[in-house]
């Protein structure tokens, strides 16, 4: 039995939101908008998605209610921890004109206050790290990212309720979260086990009304996890795909999947780990001034590898063979693995319900390529 | 400094995209700051045959009268831009190409002598070249600052080449698709309303056109998979922008199954 | 906060016309601190930004030994390429960089050199060719090889003409389409390859131009005996951001960007056979 776990009453839960709050920090955590679990600013554990249940499989996405009086029953939703730190748009600088035509460049500072997310999944956590390496973990630093990881504390959630989507049990990334938060919770049916995972997370348990775990509320939790993993029937065939689908590019399936395809780039916005973005200009109609931004990106989208009359993946088969090598495979050798968490997204919200999973057990030969 | 002269020219249409000027707000005096309006009637100024830099051309072309007086235009534009559905897919006046046109007036008019119409309703590139095509039903005035500040700064005014898909996730609504079962436009159209009718819970009705390589039949076999029957695939294909490809092949192709 | 994405403000100092749509600018830092510290590799480039419309990676040609002054030849490819063609000396334009890894020119001392462009003004070699040609004596036999589509793309006949004049040095042109003025061969520039002097294990064979001739190049290159770790190839991506976060210039592990432009036959060549990367 462990020492360093706690226990938090259901009926104790609010302390938790309430003592971040009296810490200063915003808080942000999982509730319901539009048939979905989004997170958004919390200032109540009122909001929480109490007694709510995902039905989630290839292109659908379904909430139910139940009485149950649980607050992470469900697996997640299409967005969690990526616009926070990586924002879908913002203005990086400005440029002015004087009247005599001299420019001057300023930096648009983005406004950050320390923000505590509750309810962060393992999975998140892991594309969390992995957007750490790719915008702070480089030569050149990403300041507008930075600023905000900076202020970041995070409140995990172990998932003991993986929905038909989720594989992070075979990527190593979940159920069960092992680093990266200040907190992590596992709900049991009376309470929640806390343990905290740095100095931060551990003065802040003190805080709280919690007494020792008991070996059976330990025993609870560790069934569940155990549970949840054993319930996800998704895998990637493999943890390292590069070799597999670089030397598969060619491979007929490439085409059969284009044809499913939308192009819509759906996959790559709920990718907890794409990054790419694309810079523009917006000028003020006088012409003296103009706001250089960034918005998300999609290597879906028909300007992604345009250069000066060519476009380097013209079709979809192409742009779709750029995702799913770089995300499986590229990954490995500039970020040390692959780029999938397991998160199930990608499958879920395709409006048409490609399976990244089946897809790549596919052309990596290990599926039936007549389908 | 020289004002580049413009000239604003309506056609068979709402008015809609006109308004995109009107509604600018503060944005108007600046732009009236920095070119001359040469002709722009539902605004005031009237020189319809005036020589200008740019011309703005709302509506399409379905009368006699029409396809004089665009030669007329283009003949003293040096830049012309289509604006909105109408003027650059045919618009929903459009829809009269699919059926029988005079048929339609005998049936609707009690003096059907009196009306002066083509058979078709057709955008303006199939007239006189067109510069660009700004899509939309109706355009929005952002598409007209951003148009005009390119031209002033003597640049090619930059394509939108995104997908509403991608706008959608930017801000953060949930697909309708996924989560409802709705039927939505989204993945073959154009970006440039900024996501409006998913950010209300509706699904897109590709206001802005075909996307570039946009996936047609793949999103027709969804619709049909989610409850939609062929008429009402096609439908939604045949809409705003009923002429333009490839919203039109599919929207035919499951009309006529 | 410290910015990488902000640009610094350059002055165009001088401005040449080179061809119609090709055009050099030479640009200094207003800010004599930033002047001061800007150093450069031949070989990499920097995300010029003309204001209001937009930024556009373009490489420096300049010497790096040639302070203060950073010379950018430019194609009038592109809408920010087009607006920048507008501008004339004393205008302001935003310069972050350099960027990218640059030519190995240490790698090349004591060896021959062979230099291979297709296309229109290859403005990436240019470095490599003025950077051998002020320090003649550190390298061997260098060769100088252009191929044009048609007669009339030929641009710097005058620099050329200089190039030839140099010790130890040959320059040979193609046209596939000539015209009656053109003196050079007619026909592929394969065809010249013939001509090439130097060891094929001593030497360094840098090249740029469209993908479809580099391919060509490397194919025969290897035929004759050259080492691919001796190939060097100057890629070109989409590049928004220069500094490998914007993702536009993947290619398959490597940001051309960041990691590149320029690369060794051996660190590419397992995608560079293969269309959509």
């Amino acid at each position: 039995m462990r020492e360093d776990l706690s226990f938090l009453a259901r009926d104790n839960f609010p302390t938790l939101l309430t003592t971040l709050q009296e810490a200063g920090y915003h808080t942000v955590g999982p509730q319901l908008r539009d048939g979905a679990i989004v997170f958004d600013t919390l200032n109540s554990v009122d909001q929480l998605p109490k007694g709510i249940h995902d039905q989630q499989a290839p292109g659908s996405y379904r909430l139910e209610k139940s009485d149950s009086p649980r607050l992470f029953a469900w697996a997640n939703g299409p967005q969690a921890i990526k616009p926070y730190l990586f924002t879908p748009r913002e203005v990086l600088w400005r440029s002015q004109r004087s009247k005599t035509g001299e420019l001057n460049f300023s930096t648009v500072e983005p406004e950050v206050k320390p923000t505590a997310i509750i309810g962060v999944r393992p999975c998140d956590i892991a594309a969390l790290y992995l957007q750490d390496k790719h915008f702070l973990q480089q030569e050149k630093v990403d300041p507008y990212y930075k600023k905000r990881r900076e202020q970041l504390l995070l409140i995990a959630v172990n998932c003991t309720h993986p929905t038909n989507t989720c594989f992070c049990a075979s990527t190593g990334d979940g159920p069960q979260a092992h680093y990266g938060f200040d907190i992590v919770l596992t709900e049991l049916d009376d309470g929640f086990l806390l343990e905290a995972h740095n100095q931060r997370g551990g003065a802040l348990l003190e805080k709280l009304p919690v007494q020792p775990a008991t070996e059976a509320q330990q025993q609870h939790a560790e069934h569940a996890l155990t549970h949840a993993a054993e319930q996800q029937t998704r895998q990637l065939p493999g943890q390292n795909l590069n070799d597999a689908l670089f030397k598969n590019l060619q491979h007929p399936q490439w085409q059969k999947i284009a044809d499913r395809c939308l192009g819509c780039g759906n996959c790559t916005a709920v990718c907890p780990t794409c990054f790419c973005h694309s810079e523009g200009e917006l000028a003020a109609l006088d012409g003296q001034s103009s706001e250089h931004h960034r918005e998300w990106d999609s290597c879906f989208s028909p300007g992604h590898s345009y250069i000066h009359g060519i476009t380097i993946r013209p079709d979809t088969r192409t742009k779709y063979r750029q995702w799913m090598t770089h995300k499986l495979g590229g990954w490995h050798a500039q970020y040390g693995r692959s780029g999938c968490v397991g998160c199930g997204r990608c499958i879920s919200w395709c409006p048409v319900g490609i399976d990244l999973t089946a897809e790549a057990a596919i052309i990596c030969g290990e599926g039936d390529k007549d389908e | 400094m020289i004002k580049p002269k413009i000239a604003v020219h309506k056609f068979s249409s709402c008015d809609g995209c006109q308004l995109a000027f009107l509604n600018m707000g503060e944005s108007l005096l600046a732009l009236a700051d920095r070119v001359e309006i040469m002709h722009f009637a539902e605004a005031g100024p009237v020189d319809e045959n005036a020589s200008v830099d740019i011309a703005f051309v709302e509506g399409s072309i379905a009368t006699q009268h029409d396809l004089e007086r665009i030669q007329k235009i283009r003949a003293n534009s040096a830049y012309l831009i289509s604006m909105g559905a109408c003027a650059t897919a045919g618009g929903i006046q459009a829809l009269r190409n699919m059926a029988d046109t005079q048929q339609w007036i005998a049936g609707v008019y009690a003096q059907p002598e009196y009306i002066d119409t083509l058979d078709n309703s057709e955008p303006i590139s199939d007239h006189v070249k067109v510069d660009l095509a700004l899509w939309g039903c109706p355009i929005n005035s952002q598409q007209i600052i951003t148009t005009v500040r390119d031209l002033l700064f003597r640049v090619t005014p930059k394509p939108e080449r995104d997908k509403l898909c991608l706008e959608c996730k930017r801000q953060q609504q949930v697909c309708v698709m996924v989560s409802r079962g709705e039927s939505c436009m989204g993945a073959v159209t154009q970006n440039g309303c900024g996501a409006l009718c998913p950010s209300v819970g509706r699904g897109c009705y590709a206001c802005f056109g075909p996307a570039e390589d946009a996936n047609c039949p793949a999103l027709a076999n969804r619709l049909e998979g989610l409850g939609l029957v062929d008429r009402e695939i096609a439908q939604k294909f045949l809409f705003i922008n009923s002429a333009a490809e490839p919203f039109q092949s599919t929207g035919n192709k499951r009309k006529q199954s | 906060m410290s910015n990488p994405y902000l640009p610094l403000e350059a002055e165009i100092i001088e401005r040449i016309q080179e061809s119609p749509g090709l055009f050099t600018l030479r640009l200094r830092l207003t800010d004599p601190t930033q002047q001061a510290a800007y150093t450069f590799k031949p070989g990499q480039f920097n995300m010029l930004y003309l204001h209001g419309v937009g930024e556009v990676a373009i490489s420096i040609v300049s010497d790096p030994q040639d302070e203060q002054i950073i010379d950018h030849t430019i194609r009038a490819v592109g809408r920010v390429t087009h607006g920048i063609e507008q501008l004339n000396r004393g205008d302001r334009i935003g310069l972050r960089g350099p960027y990218g890894n640059g030519w190995p020119m240490a790698r090349a001392e004591q060896k021959d050199v062979v230099v291979i462009t297709g296309g229109l003004g290859c403005a990436p070699v240019v470095s490599v060719i003025e950077y051998v040609a002020r320090r003649r004596e550190r390298f061997g036999h260098l060769n100088i090889v252009q191929g044009v589509k048609h007669a009339s793309d030929f641009i710097w006949r005058e620099r050329y003409d200089n190039w030839r004049r140099m010790a130890d040095t040959q320059v040979l042109l193609a046209a596939d389409a000539g015209d009656p003025i053109w003196p050079w061969h007619i026909g592929r520039v394969t065809d010249l390859f013939e001509q090439l002097r130097f060891n094929p294990e001593q030497v360094m064979v840098v090249m740029c131009g469209p993908e479809g001739m580099m391919k060509v190049v490397v194919k025969n290159m290897l035929a004759r005996g050259v080492n691919e770790e001796d190939l060097y190839l100057s890629m070109e991506r989409n590049m928004h951001c220069g500094i490998g976060h914007c993702g536009h210039c993947q290619y398959g592990d490597k940001f051309i960007c960041r990691d590149g432009p320029i690369f060794t036959y051996t660190q590419i060549k397992s995608l560079f056979k293969v269309k959509g990367f």
